[in-house]
């Protein structure tokens, strides 16, 4: 992210709890002639617009060597384009009462504007040249400059932060190293200091046309002005090539890799991690409620029996990351002082064994489902930002093709039965597939769960 | 009650589009329409029986509903050596209540697809319930019982006891918490509530009972300290009966505050080093006493900060990150509260360069005592202004910003008149703001880093004394948790 990073898209959910009625979010889609697909959803409610730019390009197009340069591109939008000199992308827009972010994940760079309804123009202008004349104001200087950024967003987010290393070993050893998914949306250091500015001209030539984005508006607006207002900024952009979809190779993992790790913390951590089905794929959803009946709320079984019961574990948490090519599900667990990550895992596998032997109850996923329509009507009220309704709209054209799958989306929650659960955790939560590792304090190696390679992030 | 989601099928066919490719002008950017009207929903005032007020905001687009259970009373009541007693006790609420144990109560609330929350701050607690509106019934009750009928059960107690002083422990991880721990102390001192973290310490922990909880709820939760807030898909007409009779049983009472000890502005500039071997950033934490909420001076000192810190185009985000690469981000903030609460300068900055940002941090704390530009000032006074409205879009957004109307006061007219107050900031007011606020000769900096790397360089710069802490100094000794099995 331009100031913060984020690891996923959150997919977390919304409606209702409405008594099984239909949820819709009424939008117009629109395709320019050089390929910039566009979506508008008028919301009065405040005179705000949200504009939410979506670009097809993530970390999962990068190439070994370049890894983190999809988030550093997105960086150095915010510099200045061709007719936007260096620092005004923020002080126009702050000037007008507006804010702005991105963010950068495995498979898609997005960027949003949120702005007071009577200075939307002004987003168009600036997301337009940024799209149309980035090159005409990139120099060494700014790449070298927002390469420092970033170095510091990953001290920040990663390097600095307790246990802050560990997703990247997972991704690591859950992907092999071919797969787009092997290397962090952050980067190495290494490959940060390599990036250049001929790759930023690279790949803006190859990623950031009309054809390979989505733009969505959604707010206090008049759709017929807005589609005149974006026709005059962006039609003269020409088109590109089309973007073959990434190549990956299958994300297969056919054995129990058990690691551990070092790290400054005072508590150990366990880690148990597993590849799982893609965004709305058979059995997402179905993954969505069983990390809610493992451990989200006191009643979930990872947490009565870990937290609450035995108290040997500070939290625990359970959740599917959904994304384009294929997905993970992780259970996180931090010991108490004391405790070992053995005993914690002990548990963990006791309970992955009687979830899939035996269905959970019918209020088990009734009480998880609820949870999710309800989530559903909270993605209604922002209409920008991350996870507001332009965001969303967008989010839902790439992955499923129609802008509004909110009901689609929900339904999908509302099909599972308890016998679903169980099966899908039989079939994706493996002991012999998955990638289990300890983090332990420095020096007490010992309180790592059973026998374990150490790993030494980079 | 989903009426306004169902309006419209979605229009799912692709629009063909005929368009003229013509070059816009791009020399300047295009100018904005006149400010639309930005009117807040009217604020309906009833109260109930017991003396109860009750705020109610409508708000039909999302079939949602918030409503929060404000209590004046926080941290600032806390009994002398109970330190963060109230923000236990607001915690307990939500282990038992009514007929419902720890478990039967959150199973309930979960299955509804409601949230509750209990928390409490210096001056403030409050009991928060986000619901779907055809949920409210159901969820109104459970919410009743845990403001009104907590149980506070001795083995929750210990439960939660055993996990606060195991986060007193993860602090010790986060360089962050450190910093955020020293700065309140060393500006506020161990005895004001504002100088403790809000859970307290591993001593009072320890010391809480039962019997605590129980008088400190049955003291401050009372309806002549609170206030509801109700935002959302509901009327007047609807609530009135329904609030009154979930809360008819509640009756007034008296609670008596500890005197606080002074607050005393930072005198001269120390700095406090805290060491975190290893550490790749150090985090810089710069500031001095700031001033109470109910300053006159309130919408000048927002827009000075604004310039200041609190914006990305504002100069200590521009200058660390945007100039020199220090750090990924900048910031300032003045923390208003019902006393002065803090003025705060802050980064995480790599730790090569601490001393480097922190002649930046001095450069900027010293110019804004000089004259700020027209521009700088127009920009700021319009980001705080014109961006006011999208802080109204949520129902909990909206609940959010009454708890700060009721909480101090402020008139009906506050939200209302709030871009006007902005707009009318002038430059001076800017300068003056800010030369009685800040004084870069006697602040406090607390640096959490590595201590072997920056010592050296940050003496160099010759900026005051250094006093040195171990992270054992900002938390005592670890809390000793380990029990066998």
């Amino acid at each position: 992210m331009k100031r913060i990073l984020l690891p996923f898209l959150l997919l977390l959910p919304v409606l209702a709890v409405s008594q099984g009625k239909r949820l819709s979010v009424p939008y117009s889609l629109m395709r320019l002639p050089n390929g910039l697909t566009v979506i508008l959803h008028e919301d009065h409610t405040t005179p705000t617009v949200g504009v939410n730019l979506w670009y097809h390009v993530g970390s999962g197009n990068e190439k070994p060597g370049r890894t983190g340069f999809a988030h550093l591109f997105e960086h150095l939008m915010f510099e200045g384009s061709g007719h936007v000199p260096e620092g005004k992308f923020d002080e126009w827009l702050e000037a007008a009462g507006g804010d702005n972010n991105g963010s950068t994940s495995t498979d898609r760079t997005n960027y949003w504007i949120n702005i007071p309804s009577n200075a939307l123009e002004l987003a168009l202008f600036l997301e337009s040249d940024r799209m149309g004349y980035l090159p005409d104001a990139m120099s060494r200087e700014k790449v070298n400059g927002q390469r420092d950024v970033v170095k510091n967003e990953r001290r920040q987010s990663y390097e600095n932060r307790p246990y802050g290393m560990a997703s990247i070993i997972l991704d690591e050893n859950l992907f092999p190293p071919s797969h787009p998914y092997h290397w962090p949306t952050i980067g190495s250091m290494q490959d940060l200091s390599a990036a250049s500015y001929e790759d930023v001209l690279e790949f803006f030539r190859k990623y950031y046309a009309p054809q390979n984005a989505s733009l969505s508006i959604a707010g206090d607006i008049d759709p017929r002005s807005v589609r005149a207002l974006v026709e005059k900024w962006f039609a003269e952009i020409p088109g590109g090539a089309p973007v073959a979809p990434v190549e990956a190779p299958a994300a297969l993992l056919a054995e129990e890799k058990r690691l551990m790790m070092e790290d400054r913390v005072s508590l150990p951590r366990l880690y148990m991690a597993w590849l799982s089905p893609r965004l709305f794929a058979p059995g997402d959803a179905e993954l969505d409620l069983l990390a809610n009946i493992l451990a989200g709320g006191k009643n979930s079984r990872l947490y009565k029996r870990l937290v609450y019961d035995l108290q040997i574990a500070q939290d625990v948490a359970a959740y599917q990351s959904s994304s384009a090519l294929v997905s993970t599900y992780m259970i996180v667990a931090t010991a108490r002082a004391g405790r070992t990550l053995g005993e914690i895992e002990k548990v963990i596998q006791e309970e992955l064994r009687r979830i899939t032997q035996e269905p959970p109850t019918q209020r088990e996923v009734d009480r998880a489902v609820n949870q999710f329509e309800a989530g559903y009507l909270d993605r209604l009220e922002s209409v920008g930002g991350f996870g507001g309704k332009a965001d969303q709209l967008n989010a839902y054209y790439v992955q499923s093709g129609n802008p509004d799958y909110f009901n689609e989306d929900l339904a999908r929650y509302r099909a599972v039965d308890p016998q679903d659960v169980s099966t899908v955790a039989a079939t994706t939560l493996r002991d012999d597939a998955r990638v289990v590792l300890s983090v332990v304090p420095t020096g007490k190696k010992e309180l790592a769960s059973g026998s374990a390679k150490e790993v030494k992030p980079q | 009650m989903n009426r306004r989601l169902m309006l419209t099928v979605a229009l799912s066919v692709m629009l063909p589009w005929v368009v003229v490719a013509q070059k816009p002008d791009r020399t300047a950017p295009p100018p904005a329409g006149p400010p639309p009207a930005f009117s807040v929903p009217a604020i309906q005032k009833f109260t109930l029986p017991n003396g109860l007020p009750v705020y109610l905001l409508e708000k039909h687009q999302v079939p949602l509903v918030q409503i929060n259970l404000l209590v004046q009373a926080g941290t600032a009541m806390d009994p002398a050596g109970k330190s963060g007693l109230a923000n236990m006790t607001a915690a307990m609420m939500m282990e038992g209540a009514g007929a419902r144990t720890t478990l039967v109560l959150a199973d309930a609330i979960d299955y509804l697809g409601a949230r509750i929350t209990s928390t409490a701050g210096q001056h403030a607690m409050a009991v928060r319930l986000h619901t779907p509106v055809a949920r409210l019934d159901s969820a109104l009750a459970l919410f009743a019982d845990i403001a009104l009928r907590p149980t506070f059960p001795a083995p929750e107690l210990a439960r939660k006891t055993k996990e606060r002083l195991t986060a007193l422990l993860q602090w010790r991880d986060e360089a962050r918490m450190l910093s955020v721990v020293m700065f309140n102390r060393t500006l506020f001192g161990e005895h004001h509530p504002y100088g403790v973290p809000v859970i307290g310490n591993e001593a009072t922990l320890r010391g809480f009972t039962r019997e605590d909880c129980a008088d400190f709820h049955a003291t401050w939760f009372r309806p002549n300290y609170a206030a509801l807030i109700v935002v959302g898909d509901v009327t007047p007409m609807s609530m009135r009966a329904t609030l009154g009779a979930a809360f008819t049983s509640w009756k007034p009472g008296k609670g008596v505050a500890p005197s606080l000890p002074p607050i005393e502005q930072v005198a001269k500039r120390e700095i406090v080093l805290v060491d975190k071997p290893g550490a790749a950033q150090t985090e810089v934490r710069i500031g001095r006493i700031g001033v109470p909420r109910m300053t006159d001076d309130y919408y000048a000192l927002l827009v000075m900060n604004t310039l200041l810190g609190g914006s990305f185009s504002s100069r200590l985000n521009n200058n660390l990150r945007e100039q020199h690469g220090y750090t990924y981000g900048a910031s300032s903030t003045f923390d208003f509260r019902p006393l002065p609460g803090p003025f705060l300068a802050a980064s995480a900055v790599q730790t090569a360069v601490t001393d480097s940002a922190l002649v930046q941090f001095m450069k900027e704390l010293r110019g804004i005592l000089e004259p700020v530009s027209d521009a700088e000032v127009e920009r700021a006074k319009n980001y705080v202004a014109l961006g006011y409205p999208a802080d109204f879009q949520t129902v909990t957004q909206i609940a959010g910003q009454v708890e700060e109307l009721v909480s101090y006061g402020l008139p009906d007219s506050y939200f209302n008149n709030f871009i006007r107050n902005i707009l009318a900031v002038r430059k001076e007011d800017v300068q003056r703001v800010a030369r009685k606020t800040i004084d870069p000769d006697r602040i406090t900096i607390i640096l959490v880093g590595d201590r072997k790397v920056i010592d050296d360089p940050v003496r160099a710069l010759d900026l005051g004394p250094i006093v040195h802490r171990t992270i054992d100094d900002v938390l005592g000794k670890a809390p000793v948790l380990e029990e066998k099995k």
